[in-house]
């Protein structure tokens, strides 16, 4: 696991440009030259499965070592720098298995093992204690009498502080984090509980009293310690998703002076100046392109991936990524001023404000913690009053209320139910990154959407690839292997699909921003912009033009992802409003809408004002489920109520989102919000129960019934 | 009640033992994949990587 504990900051300069899909995750590099990478297999479930992917994925040249853990459903699989994560991924998918990348967007979540480890030590010692002074106990209480309880108290002693000691450790740490800041948590009282318990019991031995609560400290210790081992292994370690936007700024610049081009630091680049950006290349700052045309990816601006064709006069903006041709751009805006810059100050101010979300758990610890030290302090000083200064016995009480008020549905219940929720929704292909995700999730009243990497794949496919004649097909695939182009991969993508056999093309050059051309036959061939291809005017199309022939149109359209009706109609069904939001343009939105039955939509929607409408919403009070994938949602998910992010988006928005949808499928977020649901009502049936015994016991104990035995006895029945 | 000064120090003992051997499953991560090593354990291909 270490390896994939890199520090989170690290930014790569020289960072290949990742127009879509996952961003291969941050390694270290071990001793053998190979590095880790984590791989998520959700419908891995038997002994054939392990055998079939370590296997398949051993195969795959450059792997050393392949792990597969069914518990978590994941494989480790160490391989060389050079493997890189989606030739894992299309590998496992070769193998029948569907597989997402793991990275530290991702993985941190249940990526907290030493700490897990370390109470599970504690919790070990605990309950060997527990049981140990528990025997001792029940021979005192069926009536073992002077030197004999005595020595089985001073036994018990000898057993139960060192454990205190060291098992109650967490507690004791949390607690005085927050009384050093004046503040009180739930630690406070169950610090409280346990010392008081264990030096009032050693004061008992040590005046040979007949009463001693070390097994009630060590059981407290024992069920809050499973309830806390629970809860870590739901915490996730907090990042930053503006922090991650660091990784598009480019740290140097082309700079022209005259035809001279210098490298420069993108700090020296001055409003006017006139860069070069190469293809490949991301662009530095903000800036109006003043030579040259190219296509590029404004992915992060609109989270559209299809490329932009930018011709001398447009304007360009830093982060995007130049993909064809060369260009020459004058700076219009540099260091904060640059909208990637404050597209990231927009996400923070999100982030900051979301951090204030109060658990239901924190919620009742806030009313519940004052409320026993209360209770205790009134017991000490009316029983004080009552037998006349008898120390001795007021602090008796005291203890005992602690004891029996003890939280346990908040320290056990809450994390307990949380823990069998998420362990279910990550079997069906959902990770929750935040702890209080499924609370926030099962409150929402209002859904709004992404469209393209979210509700469609954001790649494209070639319409109606069957009904096109095989020739034109077989000799366009064969031109556009030569090019990297999204819309060249869905041709070569449609004929393999129909087993076609690719003609032999040669001469093949691609020309950036207008498509590729080669010869067949001896004759041109051109597939790209009609414009260009064919000479027609007006048309943005891709056509396959061969001289002297009439060209062949294709056209492309974004594939919904399975499920995405279901979802739509399980939150219909549930009663939330549904609203589209989209950076494409308004004429795709609306027909995507219009497919999917959603009335309310908005296009052309930039990453400020998506975040500016789930922020009014907000306002206007209500709770807001925001799906996307883009960096143009990131801002939106940040300050979204709750937010889910598919496994393919970018890095930074599956660090800003709360759970990640490691399915393909859709349909699995309806599932996530019935299970979120009903996890919520468990809590509060739990904290119903808590009441009612709460109650009953602690008059009991205020008016000193409750002895030792009497206290173990309610411990063990809630 | 002589007895107690033997069978004290054994049960205490023997849960000493139960808690050296938690720990030493904890020490070599017995925990990290239960169901994937109920399974490796009755698969015929040898297993070159076993856990810990």
């Amino acid at each position: 696991m270490s390896a994939t504990e890199a520090p989170a900051a690290a930014i790569c300069p020289v960072c290949p440009p990742m127009p879509e899909g996952p961003v291969a995750p941050r390694v270290k590099v071990d001793k053998d030259g190979t590095t880790a990478m984590h791989l998520s297999l959700p419908t891995i479930h038997c002994a054939a499965c392990i055998s079939a992917v370590e296997r398949g994925l051993l195969r795959v040249d450059g792997v050393a070592e392949v792990r597969v853990n069914l518990t978590r459903k994941r494989a480790v699989v160490r391989a060389l720098p050079n493997v890189s994560a989606d030739t894992l991924v299309a590998a496992a998918a070769a193998l029948g298995y569907e597989a997402q990348v793991l990275d530290g967007a991702t993985l941190s979540a249940a990526n907290s093992d030493r700490a897990a480890r370390d109470l599970a030590m504690r919790l070990g010692v605990a309950g060997f204690s527990m049981m140990n002074v528990m025997l001792l106990s029940v021979a005192v209480w069926s009536g073992a009498a002077d030197a004999t309880r005595d020595l089985f108290h001073w036994l018990s002693a000898a057993i139960a502080l060192p454990t205190v000691a060291f098992s109650a450790q967490p507690f004791f740490k949390s607690g005085w984090s927050a009384l050093r800041v004046a503040r009180l948590n739930m630690d406070v009282p169950i610090s409280l509980a346990i010392l008081l318990a264990a030096l009032m019991s050693l004061y008992e031995t040590l005046m040979s009293g007949s009463h001693a609560y070390f097994d009630a400290a060590l059981s407290l210790t024992f069920f809050l310690l499973a309830g806390r081992y629970l809860d870590q292994k739901m915490r996730s370690t907090a990042r930053s998703a503006a922090a991650e936007l660091a990784a598009l700024e480019v740290p140097t610049a082309l700079r022209m002076t005259g035809d001279v081009a210098e490298t420069v630091p993108v700090k020296e680049v001055a409003v006017g100046d006139i860069l070069l950006v190469q293809p490949g290349a991301r662009v530095p700052v903000d800036g109006t392109v003043t030579e040259g045309a190219t296509e590029i990816d404004r992915a992060f601006l609109t989270g559209e991936t299809d490329p932009v064709a930018i011709a001398t006069g447009n304007p360009v903006h830093a982060g995007e990524v130049n993909l064809t041709g060369v260009i020459r751009m004058s700076a219009t805006a540099v260091g904060e001023d640059t909208f990637l810059h404050g597209l990231s100050d927009l996400i923070a101010n999100a982030e900051a404000a979301k951090s204030r979300y109060n658990s239901l758990a924190d919620r009742a610890a806030q009313i519940y913690a004052p409320l026993v030290h209360l209770l205790a302090l009134l017991a000490f000083g009316g029983w004080l009053w009552v037998t006349g200064g008898d120390v001795r016995f007021a602090l008796n009480i005291a203890v005992a209320v602690l004891i029996i008020t003890c939280p346990c549905a908040l320290g056990l219940a809450v994390p307990a139910v949380s823990t069998v929720a998420s362990g279910r929704l990550y079997r069906s292909g959902i990770l929750v990154k935040h702890p209080s995700a499924l609370e926030r999730l099962a409150e929402v009243d209002e859904v709004i959407l992404d469209k393209t990497g979210t509700l469609t794949r954001g790649v494209p496919t070639l319409a109606g690839a069957n009904d096109l004649p095989a020739h034109p097909l077989a000799l366009a695939a064969a031109v556009a292997s030569g090019s990297a182009h999204p819309r060249s991969r869905a041709i070569v993508a449609a004929a393999g699909e129909r087993g076609l056999v690719l003609p032999k093309v040669t001469d093949l050059q691609e020309v950036p921003g207008f498509g590729v051309e080669g010869k067949f036959d001896g004759r041109r061939v051109r597939l790209g912009r009609a414009a260009w291809a064919a000479g027609a005017t007006g048309d943005t199309g891709t056509v396959l033009a061969v001289d002297g022939a009439a060209p062949v149109a294709f056209a492309f359209e974004d594939t919904l992802r399975p499920g995405a009706q279901a979802m739509i109609d399980s939150f219909r069904a549930r009663g939330l409003s549904v609203t589209l939001l989209s950076g494409d343009t308004e004429a795709a939105v609306s027909r995507l809408a219009g497919d999917l039955g959603i009335a309310s939509y908005r296009a052309a929607m930039l990453p400020d004002e998506k975040a500016g409408f789930v922020a009014d919403r907000t306002k206007a009070g209500a709770k807001v489920l925001m799906v996307g994938d883009g960096l143009n949602d990131t801002a939106a998910l940040a300050g979204a109520h709750v937010s889910m992010a598919p496994g393919s988006a970018l890095e930074a928005a599956r660090v800003a989102a709360d759970l990640v949808l490691l399915s393909s499928d859709l349909s699995r977020v309806g599932t996530a919000l019935i299970t979120a649901v009903s996890a919520r009502r468990r809590i509060l049936e739990n904290f119903a129960v808590a009441a009612i015994y709460n109650m009953i016991a602690v008059p009991i104990a205020l008016l000193g019934f409750a002895t030792p035995l009497a206290a173990a006895i309610a411990m063990s029945t809630r | 009640m002589n007895v107690l000064a033997l069978l004290i120090p054994v049960s205490l003992g023997l849960g000493a033992l139960g808690l050296l051997a938690f720990w030493w499953t904890m020490k070599s991560r017995q925990y990290e994949d239960p169901d994937g090593d109920a399974a490796r354990i009755l698969r015929k291909d040898y297993d070159d990587t076993p856990a810990g």
